[in-house]
């Protein structure tokens, strides 16, 4: 029993709801965890994963209680000990770190201070010693210049360094165990491979314990050494990780592996279909209404944990020796649907020169001729072809959203031209005709914030109908509304729900067919599937291609993940620092040459795959504005040229002829080529 | 499209409830707020019907019966002319309460609207509006009220517009912050990409979502309000004598406060609980809303 470090057994936690009925949130979940191990905890949202790490630390949200079952920490029931015993342990021997980094420092105080504080909060040492574990940690974290760092404010920080800091506070008490909610979800891919790194480091450096729970695959891949799979408040598969992901033996496993996109292949992968219901609401196994598997026996009776392997890999479900049998990797490939559609020769949007600023010279910048700073975004030059789907993709601050958004008429630019078809899109939106307005839609990244919660999806539909075609009457603009829920796959009773009472999924399609009921040309989706669950994301997909095939719709998408863009452009455009690095079709972009940013941005993506290892630059931090001159890329450059690159503006190489493929690179193509073939 | 099959067996487990039937649901749980809404109604009754039910006519005086106390025949005695002090209690709220109502309203609509459309334009606009706002609030609220009437007179009319715009003006302060925490938000963006008209953003996006913070505000207004009219009436400025006034009476009988207290006590009684049931019913209507909590999804 001495190497088990944390031990739940049978935990139950619920609430009751305001019709008095009881409510599981976790239901019977076992799991141990060894010392130095680190266990990933995945699931889709809403199956208590959170619930989970917070009971881990003795807390309970208000109102919930538990229901049975303990948890012992190092051999201490957490559940029996007292306030103060609690507030002992926490920091001292368990540390959370929040998914948001930057909203858990405190605004107004220097970093190092609130690390000092944390220091001083464990260890009763002096001041000058704090101070100096305090600069010690800051080093482990790997933040540069550690004295600099330490003077300053939270919001003077990147949101990578934010994070850094909040590992940093974390490690202070020296805990024994780390509980991390989603500490990566929101940062850039490059930044993301960086910290999982650090954290992979701390583990073996420290010998800490780890819980790192997450809804991404490919980072549970890269951190944990064993997998437990949640699914509406239930463990239901628990494996090392090498058996969970080449082996899944339960039929929900096997869904989410399905449902990723992967940088390999293109198309849109197999989604999910279905939610997970509410915790003990169903008689037999929760998943089985989603379970290509099921039979009778799993809508009747709830499954046990079955032992596949001494490892030990534990699964609950009835039907396991079939799964396992089925072979996996050859689905996997059989799934992967490629997106037909037709692109036209004639172009929807052109760009041309457009150069972007948020900069505005005040009286005194123009007296003093104060030098302009360099503009957000400069020398773009694109064509968007009707019917296609473009991905723009880079890091936060890349500006593809300013880009979307001088396109939707939000921002103004500062030069150059935007045109659709024979209508100028340099105006503003209020100054544009009312048609050219309909023909461009946007739809946003979270659908939380892009619905208003006082209306239901009835008014939610209304309102470009009502803007757009004033002539429909009543009963015609409802008909239309159902019309448009049944295009993105909802039931006509959605209308009358509000935003609160859908799921995430729900939302997004009823953002989408918000946009749709504008009968748009251009619809301009900006990270639309990155607040969604895997599941989630690629029926979201797969209904974006369904529906661009009905009209021809042209697409512009931004992303961040390079995976779903494989998934489901035609062409990419790799933007840094609002300049084009590269402009190719998603085949061209995927394989060598690549410019090297692009290089960069592959190699940070992580692969749903334990063996897989990101390949890293050494000093990798964003900038926050591009270099006055020369290449964007210069800084961060592992191939830059000392003189060349910082001084001249890179020329545009062709691959096929001017329309064709093409990279800004000071480096010549055949030389790219070699250097990454290798 | 199995995925529509999927969707269409679970919409019975959610029923689909507004905003206004969950507040209710949540405002009848509160005992306070309870209290505050019976105490609002019966106030609201008695000033519909008192005129026909009051043992006395609260006009007539009497020399003979000045400065009783209270007795079987006159429940809380009678003022130093002789009227009957519970007949003038019950019917004396009429004229506050029809001025502050519709005053209230008038201040909601246009403080409200005026605050959203500062908060959605922000700018230069809204940095000059919210000076003049600023400044007009450092003076004392009697002043204002106490300029503008012996400026237009006394009558009733003046008197609503008066109290609308001057408590108006807080409100604008408090619509524009409630605004400023909506008006950053995507579907903001999205009704301005999609080239909404500003009026259309204002009452369409971002009434609706202030709505329950001007709510509140309003009722907390109204009750600031009855202590404004009261006051005017106080000093002289309210309703003209002989018409039974909460505040006028309690100014004519303060002298007899030693030999016949509930002259001043009558008035007192009917204010105060008309005050503390507006505020325990706002309170509790402000937690009904959710104004004091995180807004979630319901669960």
């Amino acid at each position: 029993m001495n190497d088990i470090f944390v031990n739940i057994e049978n935990l139950s936690i619920g609430y009751f709801n305001k019709r008095g009925m009881l409510i599981h949130v976790l239901k019977n979940v076992s799991l141990q965890i060894k010392p130095g191990e680190t266990l990933g905890l995945v699931g889709e949202s809403g199956c208590g994963k959170s619930t989970l790490g917070q009971a881990m630390m003795g807390y309970l949200r208000s109102g919930s209680r538990v229901l049975g079952g303990s948890i012992h920490f190092s051999g201490q029931d957490m559940f029996a000990l007292s306030v103060r015993q609690l507030e002992s342990i926490r920091g001292n021997k368990i540390a959370l770190i929040p998914q948001n980094a930057g909203k858990s420092l405190t605004p107004t105080m220097r970093v190092g201070k609130q690390i000092i504080e944390a220091i001083q909060l464990n260890a009763d040492i002096s001041k000058d010693l704090a101070k100096r574990q305090m600069l010690d940690l800051l080093s482990k974290v790997r933040l540069p210049h550690p004295e600099v760092m330490s003077e300053r404010y939270p919001h003077e920080l990147s949101g990578g360094q934010q994070q850094r800091v909040v590992v940093a506070m974390a490690l202070a008490g020296k805990p024994e165990m780390l509980i991390l909610d989603e500490p990566t979800t929101g940062l850039d891919v490059t930044t993301q491979a960086h910290i999982l790194e650090l954290l992979r480091d701390i583990v073996t450096e420290l010998g800490t314990a780890m819980m790192y729970i997450s809804h991404d695959l490919g980072v549970i891949a890269r951190v944990s050494h064993r997998v437990a799979l949640m699914y509406a408040g239930e463990i239901v598969e628990d494996a090392p990780v090498t058996e969970i992901f080449r082996s899944p033996a339960h039929p929900y496993a096997r869904g989410l592996l399905e449902s990723i996109p992967r940088l390999t292949l293109a198309g849109i992968p197999n989604s999910m279909p279905g939610q997970p219901p509410i915790p003990g609401t169903l008689p037999g196994c929760s998943f089985a209404p989603r379970c290509s598997f099921a039979t009778d026996i799993c809508s009747s009776e709830p499954p046990e944990f079955d032992t596949i392997s001494q490892a030990p890999h534990l699964v609950r479900c009835h039907h396991w020796k079939k799964v396992v049998t089925t072979d996996f990797s050859q689905e996997l490939v059989r799934v992967y649907q490629a997106v037909e559609h037709k692109i036209e020769e004639d172009p929807a949007i052109e760009l041309s020169d457009v150069e972007i600023t948020y900069h505005r010279p005040g009286l005194i910048d123009r007296l003093s001729r104060t030098p302009t700073p360099t503009a957000t975004v400069s020398d773009f030059t694109l064509t968007v072809r009707r019917g296609e789907t473009l991905a723009l993709v880079g890091e936060s601050g890349s500006g593809k959203s300013t880009i979307v958004k001088t396109i939707s008429g939000l921002l103004s630019a500062k030069s150059g031209c935007i045109r659709f078809a024979a209508c100028d899109l340099m105006v503003k939106v209020d100054d544009r005709p009312m048609d050219l307005c309909r023909q461009v839609q946007l739809i946003f990244q979270n659908p939380d914030a892009s619905l208003n919660p006082r209306h239901t999806v009835a008014e939610i539909l209304d309102q470009p109908l009502k803007l757009y075609f004033p002539k429909m009457t009543r009963d015609e603009r409802r008909e239309r509304q159902i019309e448009l829920l049944e295009r993105v796959r909802l039931d006509g009773r959605y209308r009358l729900r509000y935003p609160g009472q859908m799921s995430g999924g729900e939302k997004q399609r009823v953002a989408i067919a918000r946009a749709f009921a504008a009968e748009p040309e251009v619809v301009l989706c900006d990270e639309v599937t990155s607040a969604l669950d895997v599941s989630v994301q690629a029926a979201v997909l797969d209904l974006l291609a369904d529906l661009q095939k009905e009209r021809n719709t042209t697409y512009i998408y931004i992303a961040h993940d390079l995976a779903v863009v494989r998934a489901i452009a035609d062409r990419v455009v790799v933007l840094y620092q609002g300049r084009i690095c590269e402009v190719g079709t998603v085949d061209e972009i995927y394989s060598p040459p690549y410019h090297p940013y692009t290089e960069t941005l592959m190699g940070a993506v992580l692969v749903p795959d334990p063996d897989a290892k990101p390949k890293l630059l050494a000093s990798d931090t964003p900038e926050l504005s591009p270099p006055a001159q020369g290449c964007a890329f210069q800084r961060r450059c592992p191939k830059c040229i000392p003189n060349l690159c910082v001084t001249v503006t890179p020329p545009w190489q062709y691959a096929h002829g001017v329309d064709g493929y093409k990279i800004r690179c000071h480096i010549p193509l055949h030389e790219l080529l070699v250097d990454q073939v290798n | 499209m199995a995925i529509t099959a999927q969707v269409a067996e679970q919409p019975a487990i959610i029923k689909s409830r507004s905003p206004l039937a969950e507040t209710w649901d949540n405002l009848r749980r509160s005992s306070a707020g309870m209290i505050g809404l019976s105490l609002i109604v019966i106030h609201l009754i008695i000033a519909l019907t008192s005129p026909y039910w009051v043992p006395y006519d609260p006009l007539e005086m009497n020399a003979k019966i000045a400065n009783q106390t209270p007795s079987l025949e006159h429940l809380m005695g009678t003022d130093k002319l002789g009227r009957d002090v519970f007949s003038r209690s019950m019917v004396g709220g009429r004229v506050s309460l029809v001025v502050t109502i519709l005053a209230t309203i008038i201040a909601v609509t246009w403080g409200g609207l005026t605050g959203i459309l500062l908060g959605f334009l922000g700018g230069r606009a809204d940095e000059i509006c919210m000076r003049f706002v600023d400044a007009f609030l450092s003076i004392p609220w009697l002043l204002i009220l106490l300029l503008i009437v012996s400026i237009l007179g006394t009558e009733m009319w003046v008197q609503i517009f008066t109290f609308g715009f001057t408590y108006g003006v807080s409100t604008i302060r408090i619509a524009r912050a409630a605004t400023l925490d909506h008006v950053t938000n995507d579907y903001i963006l999205a009704a301005r990409a999609r080239g909404e008209h500003k009026w259309t953003i204002v009452t369409r996006e971002l009434l609706p979502n202030v709505l329950d913070v001007l709510l509140v505000d309003g009722a907390m207004n109204w009750s600031w309000m009855l202590l404004g009219f009261t006051s005017l009436s106080f000093l002289g400025f309210g309703v003209p004598p002989p018409t039974p006034d909460w505040g006028l009476m309690i100014a004519q009988n303060r002298q007899i406060l030693a030999i016949q207290p509930w002259a001043v006590f009558g008035p007192v009684i009917m204010l105060s609980t008309l005050i503390i049931g507006i505020n325990l019913f706002a309170d509790a209507f402000a937690k009904a809303l959710g104004l004091d909590r995180s807004q979630g999804a319901p669960v």
